[in-house]
C-alpha cells in the first residue's frame, strides 16, 4: 500500500521538541563567534525631513564597534535600471513582484526624509545586545515634522506628498469600473463600502539576519521563505556576482508571506558586514517587528451587486483602494489578485474591477497569508450576504443558485481567471449537512423569539482561490541516491513550518522504496541548491513536490539501466519492489539488488537527477461555516463552532493538510474578530506591541470541525492544489458574516472587521435606537 | 543556578534577563524570545518546577534555583517526556518557534491539573501564543498527554 494519502507524523519534530530549532539567532557557527550585534535607530515620526544626524556621543559609548548612517554608504553601486517592458527576468529573479522604482524607490537607510514610524535611519554595531540599545539612544537625529498621510482618503487627495517628485500619493490607477448598464437591468442592486483592515503578520520568530564578508564572498543567514530570491536581491543591491553570495535559510519560525526574499533591514545587516569587515547579526524585537516588518491587507472596497428577486446574481463590482504604506513594494500585485479573484466561485455574467494604489505614512504593505485573495473573498462573500438579505433569501440558497456548476469546468471567471476543477455546490452541501444547518437556523429562531441576550449567528463563505499563481516559473528538485543506499533531496522550496521534509521524504519513499529514515531533505542554502524559488502562494507541494516526483522517476529509470546491466537482463524485465526497496528480475526475488548495490555500480556520475517542474496555477475551493454567539448587551462575540470543507486536490498527508487548515482558520477568525494595526492621525502606531495588537489565543477559539473533499488537480502528477492559505481565505468572511447574521434581525446589514465588542455594541445600539425595536 | 541538572555559573550585568542568560551563558538556545512585553510565552521554562516566562525574570533572581528548559525535559536516556511525544503524535507544532515554551507551559499545566478539560487546557495556555497551529492540535496533544499519564 502506498504511503501517499496516509497520516505520517513529521520527521522534523524530534529535533524541534528536544533542543528546539536552529533559528538565525540560535546559530553558533564559528564564522559568527565574534559577531557584532546590530541595533537599528528608527524613525519615531511618521513623516519628517531629516535635518541632521549626530553620532558622536553614540560612538563613544561602551562596546560600540561602529555607528553607520547614510553618509557611510559610499560603497554601493547605483540602483539597477528598471527592466525593459516585456524583458525576460534575469536568472534567479523568479517571480517576486518588483517594487515601483523611479520616484517611488525605497532607500536602504532613510535619505533626507522619513516616511513611516520604524523606518531605519542609522545602525549601531556593538559587542553585545544591551550595549546596542544604550548606544542607539545616544544617536541624535534632528527632524522637521511634515503632515502625515494616514488614511485612504488623505492618500487619495495628495495634500501632503510622500514623494514630491512623483507629484501624487496615488501610485497606480488601473481600470475604471463605471459602466452601470448591467446594474440598471437588475431588479435588485445593493452597494456597500467595506474595509479589509491592516494586519500585522506576527510570525513568532521576527526578522533576523546574520552576515559575514570574507575572502570576497558574502555569506548571509536570514529568516526567509526564499534563499535564492534573497541572493538575487543582494546581487542587485551590492553589485555582486551570484558566485560571490551564499544565502542560508536555517529554521524559520513562521513567515506568512512577510519573509518573501529579504527587505531593506536584512540588506543593511549584510551591508554592515561587508562595509566594516566584522561579522554581524541582528534579531529584531517584537516592537520593532510590529512596525518594521511589512503589514498586510489594508484595502477599502466599494462593492455593488445586482440580480433578480429569485436569487440570480447578474452583476458584481469591486473597486479597490489599496493602502500600500510608505513604499509601493508590491506595485499593484495585491489588488490585481483581488480583481482576478473578485467574483469568487460564482457564475456572474458581468464582473467589474478597478483599483488604485496609494502611499501613506505607515509601514509598507506586502503579502500576508492569502495576499489579495482573502480581500477578494471577504468582499464577494459580504456582497452575496447583502444581496441575500435584500431579497430575503437564505444565504446558503443564494450561494447554491450562483455557484459555478461542475459541468462548466474549466471555467473562465468574470475576474479573468480560468478555474481548473471544482465541485463547489457539493462542498457547500457537505458543510451545511455536517454543521446541521437546519437545526442551527431553528435554534437561532428560538433565541430570537425568546429575545435571548446571547444571539446565535451563522456565517457562510464559499470560496475559490488561486495557488501557485507563478507556476510557470516552476520549482526545482535534485534527487541523489548514495552508494550506502541512502538518498538526499535538494529542494528549491523552503519550508518554515509546513512539513516539507516529511512530505518530500514520503514522495521519494513511495517512488523508490527507500525508507523515510534513510532520506535527507535539504533546503535553503544557495551553495547546495543554486536555483529555486521557495515557499509562498501555497505553491510548494504542487510544484516542489511534483519536482521531487519527476526527479525520482528519472533516478528510477537510471537505476533500472544499471540494475539491468548488473543482472544481465533486459530493462523491460527489471522491476523495483518498493516494499522492500530492491531491484529484481521480474518473478525472481533471488536476483534482487539493493539501492546501495545499484548506486555503487552506477559509475562516477552516481544516481542523480535534477528537475524543474513548471505548470499552471490551481484553484482550491471550499465552504466555511462559522457559528458565533453575540452578547447583545456587551457586543462581545464568541466563535463557538467552525465547520469547513477545503478541497485542495489529492491529499498527500492529512496530518499536514489539517494543520495548515487549522492555522489558517485561526488567522482568519482573528482578522474577523480581533486584529487590526491602528495608527493615530499623526501616523503613530497605537498597536505596536503584543499587549495592544490582539493575536488570538487558545482561549478564544473552539476546536475546528474539518470535513474532507478531494477533487484532483489536472496540472501536476500529484493532483495537488495549495492548502497553505485556504483556511484564512474561507474563515475570515464566514466569521464576519456570522457576526452580522447574529444581529441581522435588528436590521443590521454590515459591520466592518474586526468585529470588536465596541463595534458590535455600537451597531446594535444604533440599530435599536433607529428602529425603536427592543432586543 | 542549576540548569537541567547541571551547575551553571557566570558573571553577568545586573540587568541580564534569565532568558538571555540561558541562551548566551548556558548555551541553551531552545528557549526563544518572541516578544518584549511578556505576552507570547515563547521563553517559558520551569523554575523550581513551575512555569515562568524567562523574559520576566532577571538572571540574578534565579540565582541558586533550579531551571528546566526544553533541552532538559527528556530523560537522560533520550526517552521523550509524554508531552513531547504527544505534541509529535498530534502534530502540535509547525514552525517550532513557540514549541519549547508551549511544551514547558503544558508540562506545568498538567502538573497542577493532571486531568484538565478542553476548556481548562485552552485557558491554561492563554499566555502562550502560536501563530501556526490555531491551537487545535496543541490542545489535542495536551489532552492526549494527560490521558497517557492517567492510564500509565
Amino acid at each position: 500500500m502506498s504511503i501517499l494519502g496516509t497520516r505520517v507524523v513529521r520527521t522534523e519534530d524530534p529535533r524541534l521538541l528536544t533542543v528546539g530549532g536552529t533559528y538565525v539567532d540560535d546559530l553558533r557557527v564559528p564564522e559568527l563567534a565574534h559577531a557584532a550585534r546590530v541595533t537599528f535607530v528608527r524613525s519615531p515620526l511618521a513623516h519628517a525631513l531629516i535635518t541632521g544626524i549626530d553620532v558622536s556621543a553614540a560612538k563613544e559609548a561602551p562596546g560600540v564597534v561602529a555607528v553607520l548612517t547614510v553618509a557611510d554608504m559610499d560603497d554601493l553601486p547605483p540602483p539597477p535600471p528598471p527592466p525593459e517592458e516585456g524583458a525576460e527576468p534575469p536568472p534567479g529573479s523568479e517571480a517576486a513582484p518588483l517594487p515601483l522604482g523611479g520616484p517611488w524607490a525605497e532607500p536602504l537607510l532613510a535619505v533626507d526624509r522619513v516616511r513611516f514610524v520604524g523606518e531605519p535611519v542609522a545602525m549601531v554595531l556593538t559587542d553585545e545586545t544591551y550595549q546596542g540599545e544604550d548606544a542607539a539612544e545616544l544617536v541624535s537625529v534632528d527632524y522637521e515634522p511634515l503632515p502625515a498621510v494616514v488614511d485612504f482618503d488623505s492618500g487619495l487627495t495628495s495634500q501632503s506628498l510622500l514623494f514630491p517628485a512623483a507629484g501624487s500619493n496615488v501610485a497606480l490607477t488601473i481600470g475604471a469600473a463605471d459602466d452601470d448598464a448591467a446594474f440598471d437591468a437588475c431588479e435588485v442592486v445593493v452597494e456597500q463600502t467595506i474595509v479589509n483592515q491592516r494586519l500585522a503578520p506576527v510570525p513568532m520568530e521576527g526578522r533576523a539576519t546574520a552576515a559575514v564578508w570574507a575572502d570576497g564572498k558574502l555569506t548571509v543567514w536570514v529568516s526567509t521563505q526564499n534563499a535564492q530570491i534573497t541572493r538575487f536581491i543582494l546581487m542587485g543591491a551590492f553589485g555582486l556576482d551570484m558566485a560571490a553570495i551564499r544565502v542560508v535559510a536555517p529554521d524559520v519560525g513562521g513567515a506568512f508571506g512577510a519573509k518573501i526574499g529579504a527587505d531593506r533591514d536584512a540588506l543593511l545587516v549584510a551591508w554592515a558586514a561587508k562595509h566594516t569587515g566584522r561579522a554581524v547579526r541582528w534579531a529584531e524585537t517584537r516592537s520593532e517587528n510590529l512596525v518594521g516588518m511589512t503589514h498586510g491587507r489594508a484595502q477599502r472596497q466599494h462593492l455593488k451587486i445586482g440580480g433578480t428577486r429569485d436569487g440570480r446574481i447578474l452583476a458584481y463590482r469591486n473597486v479597490v483602494v489599496q493602502d500600500t504604506g510608505a513604499y509601493p513594494r508590491m506595485s499593484g500585485f495585491l489588488p490585481f489578485l483581488t480583481g482576478l479573484m473578485a467574483s469568487g466561485p460564482y457564475d456572474i455574467p458581468t464582473v467589474q474591477t478597478a483599483y488604485q494604489v496609494v502611499v501613506t505614512n505607515t509601514t509598507p504593505i506586502s503579502a500576508y497569508r492569502g495576499a489579495g485573495r482573502p480581500e477578494a473573498t471577504a468582499a464577494v462573500e459580504r456582497a452575496v450576504d447583502l444581496f441575500a438579505a435584500e431579497i430575503g433569501m437564505d444565504p446558503g440558497q443564494v450561494r447554491r443558485i450562483n455557484l459555478v456548476p461542475p459541468d462548466k469546468f474549466p471555467y473562465s471567471s468574470g475576474g479573468g481567471a480560468v478555474y481548473d476543477t471544482g465541485e463547489y455546490v457539493a462542498v457547500l452541501d457537505q458543510v451545511l449537512a455536517g454543521a446541521g444547518y437546519e437545526e442551527l437556523r431553528a435554534e437561532q429562531a428560538r433565541r430570537r423569539e425568546r429575545g435571548d441576550t446571547l444571539q446565535l449567528g451563522i456565517g457562510l463563505a464559499s470560496y475559490v482561490e488561486i495557488t501557485a499563481a507563478d507556476a510557470a516559473g516552476g520549482e526545482t528538485a535534485r534527487v541523489v541516491v548514495h552508494d550506502d543506499g541512502t538518498a538526499t533531496v535538494y529542494t528549491g522550496s523552503s519550508a518554515h513550518g509546513q512539513g516539507h521534509h516529511t512530505a518530500w521524504a514520503m514522495l521519494l519513499h513511495d517512488e523508490l522504496g527507500i525508507p523515510m529514515d534513510d532520506i535527507t531533505v535539504l533546503h535553503g542554502d544557495t551553495d547546495l541548491i543554486p536555483f529555486g524559488t521557495g515557499t509562498y502562494a501555497s505553491r510548494s507541494l504542487q510544484l516542489g513536490g511534483a519536482a521531487v516526483k519527476v526527479a525520482a522517476g528519472d533516478v528510477k529509470e537510471q537505476a533500472r539501466g544499471v540494475a539491468a546491466a548488473m543482472l544481465e537482463a533486459s530493462e523491460a524485465d527489471l522491476e523495483l519492489d518498493t516494499g522492500l526497496g530492491v531491484w529484481q528480475v521480474r518473478g525472481d526475488p533471488a536476483s534482487s539488488r539493493t539501492w546501495a548495490e545499484v548506486a555503487a555500480h552506477a559509475g562516477p556520475q552516481g544516481l542523480a537527477a535534477d528537475a524543474n517542474f513548471q505548470s499552471q496555477p490551481t484553484f482550491p475551493f471550499g465552504t466555511h461555516l462559522a457559528v458565533v454567539e453575540v452578547d447583545t448587551e456587551t457586543g462581545k462575540v464568541r466563535l463557538i463552532r467552525h465547520v469547513t470543507a477545503d478541497d485542495a486536490g489529492t491529499i498527500l498527508n492529512p496530518l499536514l493538510v489539517d494543520g495548515q487548515r487549522h492555522g489558517g482558520i485561526a488567522q482568519g477568525a482573528a482578522q474577523a474578530l480581533l486584529e487590526e494595526m491602528v495608527y493615530d492621525p499623526d501616523g503613530n502606531p497605537v498597536t505596536g506591541t503584543l499587549v495592544d495588537y490582539a493575536i488570538v489565543t487558545a482561549a478564544e477559539l473552539p476546536s475546528f470541525e474539518l470535513l474532507t473533499s478531494e477533487t484532483p488537480a489536472t496540472s501536476n502528477p500529484l493532483g495537488a492544489k495549495g492548502i497553505g492559505e485556504a483556511g484564512t481565505i474561507g474563515a475570515t468572511p464566514a466569521v464576519q458574516n456570522a457576526v452580522i447574521d447574529a444581529v441581522s434581525h435588528l436590521g443590521i446589514r454590515h459591520i466592518d472587521m474586526p468585529a470588536t465588542p465596541a463595534r458590535v455594541w455600537a451597531a446594535i445600539n444604533e440599530a435599536t435606537a433607529t428602529t425603536g425595536e427592543g432586543l | 543556578m542549576t540548569v537541567n541538572g547541571s551547575q551553571v555559573a557566570a558573571e553577568v550585568p545586573d540587568r541580564t534577563l534569565l532568558v538571555h542568560f540561558l541562551r548566551e551563558q548556558a548555551g541553551l538556545t531552545g528557549t526563544n524570545v518572541g516578544c518584549d512585553t511578556s505576552s507570547c510565552g515563547a521563553c517559558t521554562v520551569l523554575l523550581d518546577g513551575r512555569s515562568v516566562k524567562s523574559c520576566t525574570l532577571l538572571a540574578a533572581q534565579a540565582d541558586g534555583r533550579s531551571v528546566v528548559t526544553i533541552e532538559g525535559l527528556a530523560d537522560g536516556a533520550g526517552e521523550l517526556h509524554p508531552v513531547q511525544r504527544a505534541f509529535r503524535a498530534e502534530h502540535g507544532l509547525q514552525c517550532g518557534f513557540c514549541t519549547p515554551g508551549m511544551v514547558m507551559a503544558a508540562v506545568s499545566l498538567l502538573a497542577e491539573n493532571p486531568a484538565p478539560t478542553e476548556e481548562e487546557v485552552r485557558t491554561g495556555l492563554e499566555g502562550n501564543l502560536c501563530r501556526c497551529t490555531g491551537y487545535h492540535n496543541i490542545v489535542r496533544a495536551v489532552l492526549a498527554a494527560a490521558g497517557e499519564r492517567e492510564t500509565s
